[in-house]
């Protein structure tokens, strides 16, 4: 298991995100990411994972996150772009993570070994 | 973006909607098997007499983008030409074996799942070109499913309307409440695309929404 701290991820582009995941999950790992990924990010994520599967070898990730929140204040909705606060990711292999339960602040899952 | 151009967003929206011109293109969202099609169906044959495309038990059934320009609807005074995009399940896999579980063979399995994660990318790609989503979400399962939660932060971040139709509530185990009290920032409607129960409140609501 990878744990990656907010501050590494805040240095890194969508991209170099997204190799990371994709290189890591694809070796089995299972990875916790401190400040998780933006919408757009976790869109790309999938439309890479869906380009690298391959029958037998790798089925695809499962992602567990919280819900994303955005600023609520009227003002901050009326003349700023909304700011989207990321939370706490877990990324794995789709064979060997699987979710039992998850609610707006609480996930549940399962670990197994391949 | 600066606030000249922001003035002139607001000036060009404000004109549409005294001049009444409403048109707007929507994506029909969901996971695999939660009804989009069946949906999407629906609201070609309610107003325009037509049809989508096939629907089956078997997931992933839809694996390219449909697209179907200028259906109207009219609701309680309001008017919206739509272009209507019904896209493939999102989904984070694709496994075939899940495919020859219901009954199909492995090379059949296999082209299924090839063609299920191209139409996967599809989805994702639209999300870019569109002005509104209707994610379609299956009220008898759990609604926290990472695929809503990313078509949602992405609405979400675009500024985008979304309206989130709680489908299959002709069956008994369904729950359109669990929905609602995930996602309350968003408007529901608990609808049976299946035999059109409260079909006409969606109307109402794309009608607002989307105009």
């Amino acid at each position: 298991m990878d744990m990656i701290s907010e501050d590494k991820l805040e240095r890194m582009t969508p991209m170099e995100k997204v190799r990371m995941i994709l290189d890591g999950v694809k070796k089995g790992k299972i990875l916790v990411l401190e400040k998780g990924l933006t919408p757009k990010e976790e869109a790309k994520l999938i439309e890479m994972t869906m380009t690298e599967i391959t029958p037998d070898d790798f089925a695809g990730i499962e992602i567990e996150s919280y819900p994303t929140k955005s600023n609520q204040k009227l003002l901050d909705k009326l003349f700023r772009k909304p700011v989207i606060r990321t939370r706490l990711t877990v990324i794995g292999p789709a064979n060997q993570l699987k979710t039992l339960r998850k609610d707006k602040d609480f996930i549940s899952a399962i670990v197994s070994s391949r | 973006m600066g606030l000249i151009n922001k003035v002139k967003l607001n000036f060009s929206s404000m004109i549409k909607k005294i001049f009444n011109k409403r048109k707007a293109r929507i994506g029909i969202y969901g996971p695999p098997n939660a009804g989009k099609t069946t949906l999407a169906n629906r609201i070609i044959r309610d107003w325009t007499g037509d049809a989508m495309g096939a629907v089956s038990s078997v997931p992933h059934e839809t694996r390219r983008a449909r697209r179907r320009e200028g259906v109207t609807i009219e609701s309680n005074g309001s008017k919206v030409s739509l272009d209507i995009v019904d896209t493939p399940g999102l989904a984070t896999k694709v496994d075939f074996h899940e495919f020859m579980s219901h009954g199909l063979e492995e090379d059949e399995a296999k082209r299924r799942a090839k063609e299920a994660t191209e139409g996967i990318i599809e989805a994702v790609k639209w999300l870019d070109d569109l002005d509104g989503v209707i994610l379609v979400m299956d009220s008898t399962e759990d609604p926290f499913t990472q695929v809503n939660v990313t078509v949602i932060g992405n609405m979400e971040a675009r500024k985008l309307p979304l309206l989130i139709a709680a489908n299959k509530i002709d069956l008994p185990e369904s729950s359109p409440a669990r929905i609602r009290s995930a996602f309350p920032q968003h408007t529901l409607i608990p609808i049976s695309a299946l035999d059109g129960h409260n079909i006409d409140s969606l109307y109402e609501e794309i009608a607002q929404h989307f105009g």
